[in-house]
């Protein structure tokens, strides 16, 4: 496993797995999600955090993850588990921790400083471990923009929805609910230079209402999603990854930048249109991004 | 370390060990074993679990452990919850990668 994070990398998926289910961890890298993110919080019963705990710890030590994204979720602070969860992950070795219910700068700013007393407590060099934070009420999704320059560690920040929309007083629906938070996290994210990443869809069985819900994320344009089940992670994958078409003609437009740059000339034209400067980076995202993609799927 | 109580950690899901963890004076660490692969991994879970105990400094215990194809990581992070549970401590020394 790598031994530090990456700032940049592809993140289309982000898999919940229990962090007390000793089956599903040892399974989690089979599936082809790019981050495997070990949960410690909701999924974990109160009376069952310690030997949560212990199992992601000796599975962080132990397992080989390969090159996959580890990232570990744990109990805010404020709930007097999160300092704990910290104190046996980070020794442990994660390259990401995922802090829940973010509502502002100050609680990325406290996490932080936990995560550098641990590392140099351990001998680890400060600043190993990255982060990203969880965005989850009306609070944290007005100070979004301040998240996520709250820390150099973070990777990116992400929707949580479900005590988004509770806090909100609706609930989860077509999904005009989560607009506001999504497009404020989105730009923030983009303004702030890291990931922009969405809440989970829990109806497993309703593989066209996620594949509604990604297409809308993509457009918007998130990076990835988080998903709790293995069956999401290939749709998601596919939804995100350019079309053939797409492809050719970004192929294309980098033809035509490369000729001109090549020529001298400062005009830029394909089949007699002319291209502006924010077609380019768009064509050259897109090829990194099926270039990206093809690598891993070769690992 | 000092067990007080009876305590167990662990589950019988496919995968996991549930270990249960009691108390003795003496006679050092007693050891039940029941494994749905005991004839391929029976010896190496169980020295997994004493070597977690003496790690532990846990001298004397009677411990009853059913395994459902756990990993190592699996064994040692069951047999330390399980006897950290026991003593009523929380006082973890959480190590590095290794």
């Amino acid at each position: 496993m790598e031994k530090r994070y990456i700032k940049d990398r592809l993140r289309r998926s982000m898999m919940f797995v229990p962090g007390n289910n000793p089956g599903m961890i040892s399974d989690a890298r089979i599936y082809g999600a790019d981050s495997i993110m070990f949960d410690l919080e909701d999924s974990v019963a109160y009376t069952e955090k310690d030997t949560a705990r212990f199992l992601v710890h000796n599975a962080l030590r132990t397992l080989d993850f390969g090159k996959k994204e580890i990232v570990v979720r744990i109990n805010d602070l404020g709930s007097g588990l999160g300092i704990e969860d910290l104190e046996a992950i980070i020794p442990a070795g994660v390259h990401v921790v995922r802090l829940p219910k973010t509502d502002s700068a100050q609680d990325v700013i406290d996490c932080e400083k936990e995560i550098a007393r641990i590392e140099a407590a351990h001998g680890i060099p400060v600043g190993a471990t990255g982060m990203m934070a969880a965005i989850e009420s009306a609070n944290g999704v007005l100070s979004a923009p301040q998240i996520a320059r709250a820390s150099d560690r973070l990777i990116g920040i992400a929707l949580g929805a479900e005590d988004y929309v509770t806090d909100l007083k609706t609930t989860r629906a077509d999904g005009i609910e989560l607009l506001f938070a999504r497009s404020m996290i989105l730009n923030a994210a983009r303004a702030a230079g890291i990931a922009a990443l969405d809440t989970v869809y829990s109806d497993v069985n309703n593989e066209e209402g996620f594949l509604a819900e990604v297409e809308l994320i993509r457009k918007l344009g998130f990076d990835g999603k988080s998903v709790i089940n293995p069956r999401q992670i290939q749709p998601l994958h596919r939804a995100l990854m350019p079309s053939e078409k797409d492809l050719k003609k970004a192929y294309a437009v980098m033809e035509a930048y490369e000729d001109a740059v090549r020529r001298g000339s400062g005009v830029v034209s394909l089949n007699g249109k002319m291209i502006d400067k924010p077609v380019v980076v768009r064509a050259q995202r897109l090829i990194a991004l099926a270039e990206t993609d093809s690598r891993i799927e070769e690992e | 370390m000092q067990l007080i109580k009876p305590a167990v950690a662990g589950t019988m899901e496919s995968g996991d060990i549930m270990v249960t963890i009691e108390p003795r004076d003496s006679g050092g660490v007693t050891l039940e074993l029941s494994s749905n692969v005991m004839q391929q991994f029976g010896r190496q879970i169980e020295e997994m679990i004493r070597k977690t105990l003496a790690e532990l400094g846990v001298e004397h215990a009677a411990v009853h452990a059913v395994d459902k194809g756990a990993l190592d990581c699996t064994v040692r992070a069951r047999v330390s919850a399980a006897a950290f549970r026991s003593a009523e401590s929380t006082d973890y020394t959480w190590k590095g990668a290794k």
